[in-house]
């Protein structure tokens, strides 16, 4: 097995909100579980990946969905013409390489498949495939990581207590103002100028979550309309297309965004 | 029709029924037929004290020798104009009544009446509907009798068609907009009966012509929602939007402004050049916005009316320099829709020219481009601009500019009765009200303090011993042992009959919600598939990996399919607030209901939706009296059925005394705590923060009660907050974290209630 194709090889740029760094690496000299909270489009995988590279440790991630089962992450037989032959998941080829798995927006699994996670998280560290009759033990580098996000307006979409006190948690939101501005110039290369003015588009449409929005508007959605303000598409028309159109098809929060917009950018 | 019996002796087993029945008196046997019923929606809306001038009333209409048809119409519709704009519109509606049995047009009070809810729906305060009924006797006195000069003697062909269509008109119009529809149509067509008829049909094509003309504006109306979130999601501010007429008051065309009630707005906008209605109104929700934002009201005493208009000029062109660095493309539209006044337009030696010399100077003061030479204007242009250079400035230093403004420019000739008054009116200006104190009189201040005796009797009355919750303190970051006790009794029963009227008054929302509810039910089993191990084998996706295998390719290995019954399992305890605040009104005028009441209608409507869905409910109600007296109310338990003993507790709630949120989360989640089900929520509903009248700190109450949430939530309990605090932004959020959800609009809370527990438990 080749651990070197999961490093992540080059530093991906992130810029810290607080001290996550420092605990993060804390926990990870713990080898303690970790849970990146926060809405979507906020840096939690950014984060997650760039601590990978700071640590030099292989990344696995996996983005989970309600289709995924149990299976899909620990490995299965798979049919061949003179047999059969075992191929590990991607959970189980990180706890055998010492890599950290990540698994993003956990939520969307079934709970019946977030629960194969459980031995992993106490102090055994262990993964038993019951199909293959085999217990791993999970390699002392290896850590799991999972993202959550817990603005979901349903409760029924939420993780169990069980599954949640197993974790050490990082709240993340988007980030202040001028932070965020920052990201954007960096990111993509755009003034500071122009990045705080999406920023401040950003903000009016947060003031509406709770309020006919679900989630406000993201900074991955800010970084896509800074990198189509780059690409040389008018402001205006990248912060419709970006900012406004994906969130929602309520003519009225429309407009008001659009008029955000107009008035912003002029 | 025969009258099968005397119906003047028909009985009523009610003697409360009898007695309506008798002030009715009338002897059509079609009123007994729908007596009861109309009465019962009657009781709704009209208090007690008023029903006998409705009684009256339908009598008289009853007496006027036109048959049992208008009386039936005003007994049925009635009810709904008062929940649309007040009872007050009973007097000016007889009036016209009795205007129209005078006159010959006897025959149009059916239709009148008829569409009479319509119309007050649309228009939604007395003050409107009398433009309306205003606008009716015009027609009315102007189309009767006048086609060979014959006094009144010929009824008005138009007035029928007029009734029955005007709820259509003012779909399309604002008030005024339909007095200008009508006036094309008495000018035009007074001589021409059918015509006449015709057009106030909406038959012939010029009528709907003039009615597409008068289409101009965006109605308040339409755009009511846009303009909420408008102020919430730029501005953060979530006032109050009422609109008011301009078309009627032609010498003094009201103004905008904005007092405790809310932001008043005009109903309608029409299009200013390349400025559309929506901005109008934007611009005017900006200009008051910013005086909220930035300014301070100032004595007014010792100023002259010419200083003080100086200070507004000022003071408006400040906080509009504000509202432009926060979004600049409103100085666009604030430009556009500012007048631009002519150098040199106004002479000083026989008119005066201050309105002038100020709106000049105001244009000046937000727009680069003035291209104005007065050097006075110029110079203090340019000190205007220094002061605002460093910050925002404030109202008191820029007001000491006005002062000097006006000491520098002022002109005999400012005296003058002749004003220039060209180009100085700034329609998006707000009246300025608020800028300015008087301190002769300032008692004003109305208080509405009425102790509520029924609970204070009640306290006596408590029922099992006091339970002990301890306290979150945040200062020291300890809990106080036992320092809540919790008193819980069963609550009061009233009359479950009241209930029962609620849920009927709703009964439109309650079908939308069936249907909602039964997408919703449990459908037993549910097929999963893809599954490597299964109960059955899923033969589609096994043959088609068959075919890949033997194709050589990797099969799939999930062939197998298995079921899982779907049950919901969700155990739900629902905890009302009953403070004090609950008494507060929601809306203007008659149609004003309590936020009590709101909440009622709320709750049952949820009981009554959870009942048919099934997930076992608990209802109660809590508020406090200090620590040493948390009462906490039980409603309805889980395993009680929503039926007339839990109703009847509901139709007997009350409020009164603070909100001490923390124990009685802790209370209402030892018995959530203790059901067993895949999922526990904790629903709470309240108007306002925790507070308490023995603590002062607003913020003790608030970390205690985010501690017990994260005590829930250790428990297996989630706890979601439903806030009628339009301020509850603020503080919300840091209680509950994400699970909140803050209703602007409070008169929807019965229908928003059950749907946002629908949709947090799909
Ligand atoms: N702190 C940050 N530093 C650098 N980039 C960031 C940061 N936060 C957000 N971003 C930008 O936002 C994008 C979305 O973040 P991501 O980590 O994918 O969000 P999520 O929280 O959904 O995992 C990233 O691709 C990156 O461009
Ligand atoms: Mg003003």
């Amino acid at each position: 097995m080749d651990k070197t194709q999961y490093l992540v090889k080059q530093e991906p740029f992130y810029q810290a909100q607080g001290k996550e760094v420092a605990l993060y690496e804390a926990a990870y000299a713990a080898k303690l579980p970790v849970m990146v909270k926060g809405p979507t489009g906020c840096g939690k995988s950014r984060f997650v990946e760039y601590m990978a590279w700071k640590l030099q440790k292989p990344l696995i991630t996996v983005a989970c969905n309600e289709d995924m089962t149990a299976s899909d992450l620990v490995g299965r037989y798979l049919l061949e013409a003179n047999g059969t032959r075992w191929l590990d998941g991607p959970l189980t080829t990180a706890a055998r390489i010492g890599a950290i798995c990540y698994l993003d927006e956990i939520v969307e699994a079934r709970q019946d498949t977030t629960v194969v996670i459980h031995p992993l998280t106490d102090h055994r560290r262990v993964l038993p495939l019951d199909k293959k009759g085999e217990l791993l033990d999970a390699h002392p580098d290896f850590q799991l990581v999972i993202s959550y996000n817990p603005g979901y307006q349903s409760l029924m979409k939420d993780l169990k207590q069980s599954t949640k006190q197993r974790f050490t948690a990082f709240d993340f939101d988007y980030p202040a103002p001028d932070l965020e501005t920052s990201i954007l110039a960096k990111e993509t290369g755009l003034p500071e100028g122009t990045a705080a003015k999406l920023v401040k588009i950003a903000q009016v449409g947060r003031n509406l979550k709770g309020h006919g929005l679900d989630e406000g508007i993201s900074t991955r959605l800010l970084v896509y309309a800074a990198t189509l303000i780059k690409r040389g598409v008018d402001a205006q028309d990248a912060c419709r297309m970006a900012l406004v159109r994906p969130i929602t098809d309520d003519p009225d929060i429309r407009a008001t965004l659009d008029h955000a917009i107009d008035t912003t950018f002029i | 029709m025969m009258a099968s019996s005397d119906s003047a002796l028909k009985e009523y087993q009610h003697p409360l029924m009898q007695q309506y029945w008798t002030r009715l008196d009338t002897g059509f046997p079609q009123v007994g037929e729908i007596f009861e019923e109309a009465m019962a929606e009657a009781l709704l809306v009209i208090d007690r004290p008023d029903l006998d001038a409705y009684l009256d009333a339908a009598s008289l209409i009853g007496k006027l020798g036109r048959g049992v048809e208008p009386m039936l119409v005003f007994i049925e519709e009635w009810p709904s104009v008062v929940d649309a704009v007040g009872k007050e519109a009973l007097t000016p509606v007889l009036d016209c009544v009795k205007a129209m049995q005078k006159s010959p047009n006897g025959k149009a009070i059916t239709p009148f009446l008829q569409t009479l809810a319509a119309v007050s729906r649309r228009l939604q305060s007395a003050a409107q509907l009398q433009h309306y009924l205003d606008i009716t006797l015009d027609l009315m006195r102007r189309t009767s009798g006048s086609i060979h000069g014959h006094h009144t003697t010929f009824p008005s062909p138009g007035l029928p068609f007029f009734f029955e269509q005007a709820p259509r008109v003012l779909d399309l119009l604002a008030v005024g907009g339909m007095r200008n529809w009508v006036e094309y149509g008495i000018r035009n067509y007074n001589h021409h009966p059918e015509r006449q008829e015709e057009y106030f049909a909406l038959k012939l094509a010029d009528s709907r012509a003039v009615l597409q003309r008068e289409r101009r504006g965006t109605l308040f109306a339409d755009v009511e929602r846009q303009l909420d979130l408008y102020l919430r999601a730029v501005w953060q501010d979530g006032d109050q939007l009422v609109p008011y007429s301009t078309a009627f008051d032609e010498l003094r065309k009201p103004i905008p402004y904005y007092d405790k009630l809310g932001l008043r707005i005009p109903d309608v906008f029409e299009d200013a050049g390349q400025i559309s209605g929506i901005d109008r109104y934007r611009a005017v929700l900006a200009h008051m916005v910013g005086h909220r934002r930035w300014g301070t009201a100032q004595i007014a005493d010792n100023w002259s009316p010419f200083q003080r208009m100086a200070v507004e000029f000022f003071e408006d062109c400040r906080i509009e320099t504000l509202l432009c660095r926060e979004y600049p493309g409103l100085r666009r539209i604030f430009l556009a829709l500012h007048p631009k006044p002519v150098e040199g337009a106004c002479n000083p030696e026989t008119t005066s020219c201050l309105r002038h010399r100020l709106a000049m100077l105001s244009r000046a003061l937000i727009d680069p481009d003035h291209g104005y030479g007065d050097a006075d204007l110029n110079h203090f242009v340019g000190r205007f601009h220094a002061l605002l250079e460093a910050g925002s400035s404030n109202t008191t230093e820029i007001a000491n500019l006005a002062l000097s403004y006006v000491a520098k420019t002022r002109r005999q000739s400012d005296q003058l009765a002749t004003v220039y008054f060209d180009d100085t009116v700034i329609e998006y200006r707000d009246d300025n009200r608020h800028m300015w104190k008087f301190i002769e009189d300032s008692d004003d201040e109305e208080f509405f303090d009425e102790p509520d005796k029924k609970l204070a009797k009640e306290s006596e009355v408590i029922g099992l011993p006091p339970r002990h919750y301890p306290e979150w303190d945040y200062n020291t970051k300890t809990y106080r042992p036992d320092w809540a006790s919790v008193y819980e009794a069963l609550h009061p029963s009233g009359n479950p009959a009241d209930i029962d009227k609620l849920l009927l008054k709703h009964a439109a929302l309650a079908k939308q919600l069936k249907r909602l509810l039964d997408l919703l039910k449990p459908q037993d089993k549910v097929r999963i598939r893809y599954q490597e191990e299964g109960s059955e084998l899923d033969l589609d996706v096994a043959l088609r990996a068959l075919i890949d295998f033997k194709g050589g390719a990797t099969p799939d290995p999930r062939i197998n399919m298995s079921h899982r019954t779907d049950g919901r399992n969700i155990a739900v305890m629902l905890l009302v607030d009953q403070s004090q605040s609950l008494h507060q009104k929601v809306g203007a005028g008659e149609t004003a209901q309590s936020i009590l009441e709101l909440s009622q209608e709320a709750v049952s409507l949820l009981a009554w939706a959870i009942d048919r869905l099934g997930d076992p409910l608990a209802i109660a109600g809590f508020h406090s009296n200090t620590r040493h007296e948390v009462r906490y109310q039980h409603i309805k338990g889980f395993s009680e059925r929503w039926d007339d003993t839990v109703k009847a507790r509901v139709a007997a709630m009350d409020a009164g005394y603070s909100t001490r949120m923390g124990a009685a989360l802790r209370h209402a989640g030892h018995y959530l705590a203790a059901r067993k089900a895949d999922k526990r929520i904790l629903l709470v509903l309240t108007d306002g923060e925790p507070a308490d009248i023995d603590v002062t700190d607003p913020e003790h109450l608030r970390a205690d009660t985010k501690k017990a949430v994260e005590e829930l939530d250790t428990k297996g309990i989630t706890t979601f907050c439903l806030s009628l605090d339009p301020k509850a932004d603020e503080y919300v959020r840091e209680i509950f974290g994400n699970r909140f959800r803050v209703l602007d609009r409070i008169e929807r809370l019965p229908e928003q209630l059950p749907m946002l527990y629908l949709a947090l438990t799909k």
